[in-house]
């Protein structure tokens, strides 16, 4: 049913449907109305039998996902930013050791300088810790991803991290339809673990493995990985069956078909991306958007097909990696170096990839600047070979000492 | 006549004693007892922290009838017990990090009260380290929420895991790699150290023991009795560790049974903040007893030994006896 | 779930560790040992005093299997149980804890309920067709029986008294051992089928070995003639000897004392001599000494009792001179090597009598005829296996060299009938294998529970001082038990588990029975701590060979 609600009322209630059995959390902007309404949620004996527990940190919040996932319960925290960052030590714990604990990270900058609003940079931090990362373009794939993070995560023994953008989704009033209890039932069964703390069957879990078989464990993971490309757009295609909505995926393209240009991007920016897209087709720029829904695993495959043939990709991200180039920037990139599985794909004339850093901190990435980038880039405006900032405003950084750096970013 | 009669004093300190019904034996005497942690696990000769870990987890095993999942912080336990391809435990075990034992437990137990199956009970294993430095803050949230755990720190004195270096548990003047016998002030620092008990009582959880792996009877009813309560709990069990403390591997226990007879190390139990009982001193001994014992104390002894610094250590577990009343005459020190 | 389905390596089946044969670390392995605890080592009788505790410590049942220990050894536990000096108690090691074991009243205890409940000796074995002959009924001649009858032999004891006991009977006071007791143990012994003769002589032992045919013999005929020292007596001093003194009453006599005895001597006969004197009336019984009191053969428990009655002591003082109705003694002083010497300073005492208690001789008149058996200073010498040189004939107790006591007499007449039966089937005597002892040491005594002694209470001063009621009582049933368990089990393992529980590698296991154990050596570190925290030293670390 559709109905006007905050995107963290939604993402709240749509977890929920999903009968997480241990709840842990610590608040943390832009992440807070979720947790707050799941903890209404428990006390009022709506969601039932869940237990939710008032963690002293995020660390202890991750952490007690883990063992309780551990102990076969469904586990569910949400965090952002620095809370994300406090669990560092337990991400890649929950993944090594193949626990299915959904997150939801409301996206938010690092500090310092601390800064409560929105970019990809948590998240980004976390790209190699072996979860499953996905980013919602909207308040309905937020909700939906949640319901398929649950499904994807115990089918593949995964932890998956759901990102939606901090306020900008979160806390953003729309209309999103929340799938009913009888649906998600029907894509969700019950919890079956892998391996369990079990007094009756006991294992032991966790154990120590030094380097004559650590590189296979890691091999494994690593197959496990791949394993989640091809299982998320069943789920994905499941989910669409159950509710006949699209959503979710790996990757998703807009108006790329006879495309030159493409805009690469990842979460709520595309919907101006998309916006500057129908405009400048009206224009007769032949120019498209392809949404990055997966980020972890990497869809190399179906990255480089919806990319096929474009002759310039401009790559916006939310984060960046100081001193380097964009993360996404750089899987685009390396993704258009390599060759496709199948002979099928031609390898298409080199297309250029321009990387920009965009709406850091907050920063509104607004149509008027995604059309102006647009246009200096195809103006030749643009060093395809610098990292670009998206509406850097050096007005106030006159009196600055900006060498070297200047010629990076004009 | 002259004195009352004592049924079964022969060796009533020992583990077991034909005399006694087996049900009035203690667990490790029991032929059936559970082995929580069994034989081929790596631990250094006459380790304490192995032999305490087994004290615990089979009395814990026994009194909540097999149902028993533990979940371990990273340190020599949880090393010297799963390298793989091999296990040493027998019960359900979990491992994840060395600062969030007391979280991963207490997500545990929430798992098991949402899933109705509260029968299953948790225990949590640190060491020192684990407990009263980087696990403390996870430890504290536990015991604030009162969540269902009993939490069990094996204090040796240090982070041995990693070689020996200090922890907020090691003792004034102990030699550790990173308070080395040099300077004016030789091995670690005089200071109260975190005295996790304390703090454990100072959140008036339902129960809070001391006990060490010399009095194994005192141990398992502690560990008993705090299976026999819900809520959070925590047990400080003292373990010698030879490498670390540079002693004999044989002199473990003799070596823990000293720390409490020097009043080094008070016995009690609290229960909701407040002491509950206290284990008398025995045998009084000087501290200079346990301390001869130790290469980690070797320079406060000797040509150039620190009598002040002894002196110093004396007055601290002088004040121990006098805060616990663990013997009639805190001020007399018995030298022999 | 089942091993396969785990995920790789991160997750593990439990127990699997025990693949890892660590005890390929060890350098010393531990091993169980039984060490010779210091009670019975100490034990003339040769009991296994800390066995037959064992047996004692589980109460009901095991209190007649202890007294079944006992009597392999010595018939006389309810004998022993009131007159042994108790070497046991002396080096049991709980002495250096707190107080010895109570090792003596617990004997008394099975003695006295064995009596009670009539339990019989062990059978005989079947007769072996020799004939061993044994001249004199006391505790040497009386136990030398008792094992060569067990042993089949066909025995004959010669007593010249007519009462059998030796010195238990007319030495030892009533107050001390009742003569039911004494009746009762002898008895049990006759009626295994030995054959006693009594107020027969024997003169000639040749003579006699050869009319009544016996295959071998036991002279155990102890020392029955009191030492008499030289001391100028004028005519009308009453002077006697105490076995005489001692004999008399037990034959019947009232010996004339007076109200004022004077005992010359510092030994146990002394003190018996003296108490037996205010028990018969006298106003005033004085031990003259030559030594201190701490140098006294006499037992301390004696003297205490001696003095509880009313016993004086003259410490350091010799008998230089009798008269009637006084006596003249000289104070002495030790010298360097703690040997007294005169001092020139004497003192006239009031005495009615002087009983003299200087110690026995032997009447070793009946070995005349036995050239090669070599009596010098009036004593028997023997082997090691108790063998005089006279091929086949044996000696034991008081008439042999060496201490003189019920125990040794009862431990040399055990022994004597070993060899003799060896001897007689013509086997050479197995040496016994040294047993390590098991020293306080080798002991970790924290495991031992605080338990004083409990001790036997006495009878009350006033009729001590009047009858020959005995004086000590026995333990009753809670505490001989509670002084049983007082035992530390020195030496040999007593089933407490404690090296089951302290092994950090779970390497020693319980094998079922009590006080079965094995080391896993698969796992076996060896640390030490199973040595180290074992209460009663019963394990040892051995160095591997490597
Ligand atoms: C007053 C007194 C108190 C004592 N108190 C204790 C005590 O409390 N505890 C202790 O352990 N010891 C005590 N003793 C010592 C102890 O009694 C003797 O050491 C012990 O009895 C020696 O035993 P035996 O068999 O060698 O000799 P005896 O006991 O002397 O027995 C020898 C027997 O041989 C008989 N006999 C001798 N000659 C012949 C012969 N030719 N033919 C036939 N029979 C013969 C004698 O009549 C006698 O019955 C005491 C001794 C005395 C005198
Ligand atoms: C976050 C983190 N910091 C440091 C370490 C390194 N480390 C592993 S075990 C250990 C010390 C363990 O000490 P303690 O908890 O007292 O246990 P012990 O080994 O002494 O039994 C340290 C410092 C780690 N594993 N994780
Ligand atoms: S270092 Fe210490 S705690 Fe660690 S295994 Fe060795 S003895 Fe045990
Ligand atoms: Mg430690």
């Amino acid at each position: 049913m559709l109905r006007q609600v905050e995107g963290s009322r939604a993402v709240a209630d749509a977890v929920a449907r999903c009968r997480p059995q241990v709840i842990a959390a610590y608040p943390i902007s832009p992440q807070t109305h979720i947790v707050e309404a799941l903890s209404d949620l428990v006390r009022t004996g709506e969601l039932a039998p869940c237990e939710y527990l008032m963690v002293e940190s995020e660390f202890g919040a991750l952490s007690a996902c883990i063992g309780a996932s551990a102990a076969g319960a469904r586990a569910y925290t949400a965090t952002a930013s620095q809370g994300l960052l406090f669990m560092a030590e337990a991400i890649p714990n929950a993944s090594g050791l193949g626990l299915p604990v959904v997150m939801t990270v409301a996206n938010r900058a690092i500090g310092a300088p601390i800064n409560i609003w929105n970019d990809h940079s948590d998240a980004m931090s976390q790209r190699d810790a072996g979860w499953i990362q996905l980013f919602a373009e909207s308040n309905q794939e937020a909700v939906d991803l949640h319901v398929q993070a649950f499904v994807l995560a115990e089918r593949l023994s995964l932890p998956v991290m759901v990102c939606m953008d901090g306020f900008v989704l979160t806390h953003a009033v729309e209309e999103v339809d929340v799938p009913e209890q009888d649906v998600v039932d029907s894509l969700l069964p019950p919890f079956v673990p892998r391996q369990v703390l079990d007094p009756a069957a006991p294992v032991t879990i966790g154990a120590m493995v030094g380097p004559e078989a650590f590189t296979e464990v890691k091999y494994l993971a690593a197959v496990q990985q791949l394993r989640a490309l091809e299982e998320i757009p069943v789920v994905a295609e499941e989910f669409t069956r159950a509710t006949g909505r699209t959503s979710g995926g790996l990757v998703s393209r807009y108006r790329t078909d006879d495309a030159e240009t493409v805009v690469v991007a990842m979460g709520s920016v595309l919907g101006s991306v998309k916006d500057v897209v129908d405009e400048l087709r009206e224009d007769g720029v032949r120019i498209g958007a392809v949404t990055v829904t997966c980020f972890r695993p990497w869809p190399t495959d179906e990255v480089r097909e919806a990319l096929a043939g474009v002759e310039r990709v401009i790559v916006l991200n939310r984060a960046f990696s100081v001193g380097s180039g964009t993360m996404l920037g750089q899987d685009v990139r390396l993704t258009l170096t390599t060759r496709a599985p199948s002979p099928a794909t031609v390898p298409a004339p080199a297309t250029v990839v321009h990387d920009v850093v965009a709406g850091l901190g907050g920063r509104p990435v607004t149509r008027d600047s995604i059309r102006a980038l647009v246009a200096a880039v195809l103006g030749g405006e643009v060093d395809p070979d610098r990292l670009h900032f998206l509406d850097l405003d050096r007005s106030l950084l006159e009196g600055e000492d900006l060498t070297p750096a200047a010629k990076d970013a004009r | 006549m002259t004195t009352d009669l004592k049924l079964y004093q022969i060796g009533t300190f020992a583990a077991g004693n034909r005399l006694l019904d087996p049900d009035e034996r203690s667990v490790q005497a029991d032929p059936g007892r559970a082995n929580a942690i069994t034989s081929g696990h790596r631990a250094c000769q006459g380790c304490g922290e192995a032999l305490g870990a087994r004290f615990v987890l089979d009395a814990a095993i026994r009194a909540a009838g097999g149902d028993i999942v533990t979940a371990n912080a990273t340190g020599c336990l949880e090393v010297f017990s799963t390298p793989y391809p091999e296990s040493a435990w027998q019960l359900a075990w979990v491992h994840s990090l060395f600062g969030n034992v007391a979280a991963v437990a207490s997500g545990i137990a929430a798992a098991l009260k949402a899933q109705g199956r509260e029968h299953v009970r948790v225990v949590a294993q640190a060491g020192d380290g684990g407990t009263v430095d980087i696990g403390l803050g996870c430890l504290s949230g536990m015991f604030e929420r009162n969540d269902d755990v009993l939490f069990v720190c094996y204090d040796n004195q240090g982070y041995m895991n990693t070689g020996v270096q200090r922890s907020g548990a090691t003792p004034p003047a102990a030699r550790t790699a990173t308070t080395k016998p040099v300077g004016a002030e030789p091995g670690n620092v005089f200071g109260q150290g975190k005295d996790l008990p304390r703090i454990a009582m100072a959140h008036e959880i339902p129960y809070v023991a001391t006990a060490t792996v010399a009095d194994l009877r005192d141990l398992e009813r502690k560990v008993e009795k705090a299976m026999s309560m819900h809520g959070a709990r925590y047990l400080h069990v003292l373990v010698p560790c030879p490498l670390g403390w540079a002693s004999a591997s044989q002199d473990t226990i003799r070596l823990a049974r000293l720390a409490t007879q020097s009043g080094l190390f008070p016995v009690f139990e609290a229960e909701h903040g407040v002491v509950t009982a206290t284990t008398p001193i025995r045998q009084r001994v000087p501290v200079e007893d346990y301390l001869v014992l130790q290469g980690r104390f070797s320079h406060l002894f000797g040509e150039h030994g620190r009598p002040d610094v002894v002196a110093r250590i004396q007055a601290g577990a002088d004040h121990n006896i006098a805060r616990y009343a663990l013997a009639p005459d805190p001020e007399v020190v018995p030298h022999d | 779930m089942t091993e396969p389905e785990l995920p790789f390596a991160i997750t593990l089946g439990p127990g699997t560790s025990r693949a890892d044969l660590t005890g390929s670390w060890r350098t010393e392995r531990a091993t169980y040992v039984t060490r010779q605890a210091p009670c019975g080592n100490a034990c003339p009788a040769g009991e296994a005093v800390r066995d037959w505790l064992y047996d004692a410590e589980e109460g009901d049942a095991g209190y007649e299997r202890a007294w079944r220990r006992i009597v392999e050894v010595n018939p006389f536990p309810a004998v022993m149980g009131r007159v042994c000096y108790h070497p046991c108690e002396t080096s049991c090691n709980r002495g250096q804890l707190d107080e010895s074991v109570g090792i003596n009243s617990v004997e008394r205890f099975l003695g006295d309920r064995a009596l009670e409940l009539g339990w019989p000796l062990p059978p005989v074995a079947a007769p072996s067709g020799r004939r061993v002959l044994v001249v004199g009924a006391g505790p040497a001649g009386l136990s030398a029986a008792y094992h060569l009858a067990r042993l089949g032999h066909a025995v004959t004891v010669k007593e010249a008294e007519d009462r059998p006991g030796g010195m238990m009977r007319w030495g030892i006071p009533r107050y001390r051992l009742p003569r039911p007791v004494l009746d009762a143990e002898v008895q049990r012994i006759l009626d295994l089928g030995v054959r006693l003769e009594l107020g027969v002589r024997v003169d000639d032992l040749a003579a006699t070995l050869a009319a009544e045919h016996f295959d071998a013999a036991l002279v155990a005929i102890g020392a029955q003639i009191g030492k008499r020292a030289y001391i100028p007596a004028g005519s009308a001093a009453h002077v006697m000897d105490a076995v005489t003194v001692l004999h008399g009453l037990e034959a019947g006599e009232r010996p004339l004392l007076g109200r004022r005895v004077a005992v010359y001597g510092g030994g146990n006969t002394a003190i018996d001599t003296a108490r037996t004197a205010r028990r018969l009336g006298a106003a005033d019984a004085l031990v003259v000494y030559r030594r201190t009191r701490d140098r006294m053969p006499a037992h301390e428990s004696e003297v205490r009792e001696a003095e509880e009655e009313g016993v004086r002591f003259r410490w350091l003082s010799t008998i230089g001179d009798v008269e009637e109705g006084a006596i003249t003694v000289e104070q002495m002083e030790l010298d360097d090597t703690g040997f007294p010497r005169p001092t020139g300073h004497t003192e006239v005492l009031a005495a009615d009598s002087v009983v003299l208690a200087l110690g026995q001789d032997s009447d070793l008149s009946l070995l005349a005829g036995l050239d090669q058996v070599d009596l010098r200073s009036g004593v028997v010498h023997t082997s090691p296996a108790l063998m005089t040189g006279q091929p086949g004939v044996f000696a034991a107790g008081d008439v042999t060299t060496g201490e003189r006591s019920v125990t040794v007499a009862i431990g040399h007449g055990r022994t004597a009938a070993r060899h003799l039966d060896d001897w007689l089937s013509g086997l050479a005597p197995a040496p016994e294998p040294p047993a390590e002892l098991a020293a306080f040491d080798m002991l970790n005594t924290w495991y031992y529970e605080d338990a004083p002694r409990s001790h036997r209470p006495r009878l009350e001063l006033v009729r001590r001082q009047s009858t020959f009621e005995e004086v000590v009582e026995g333990l009753d049933a809670d505490n001989a038990l509670y002084e049983a368990r007082r035992c530390m089990s020195c030496g040999t393992c007593f089933s407490c588990d404690n090296c089951v529980a302290v092994c950090p590698d779970n390497a020693v296991v319980s094998l079922g029975m009590p006080g079965s154990y094995a080391i896993d050596l698969d796992y076996c570190k060896g640390c030490g701590i199973c040595v180290a925290e074992c209460p009663c030293g019963a394990i040892e670390m051995v160095p591997e060979q490597i």
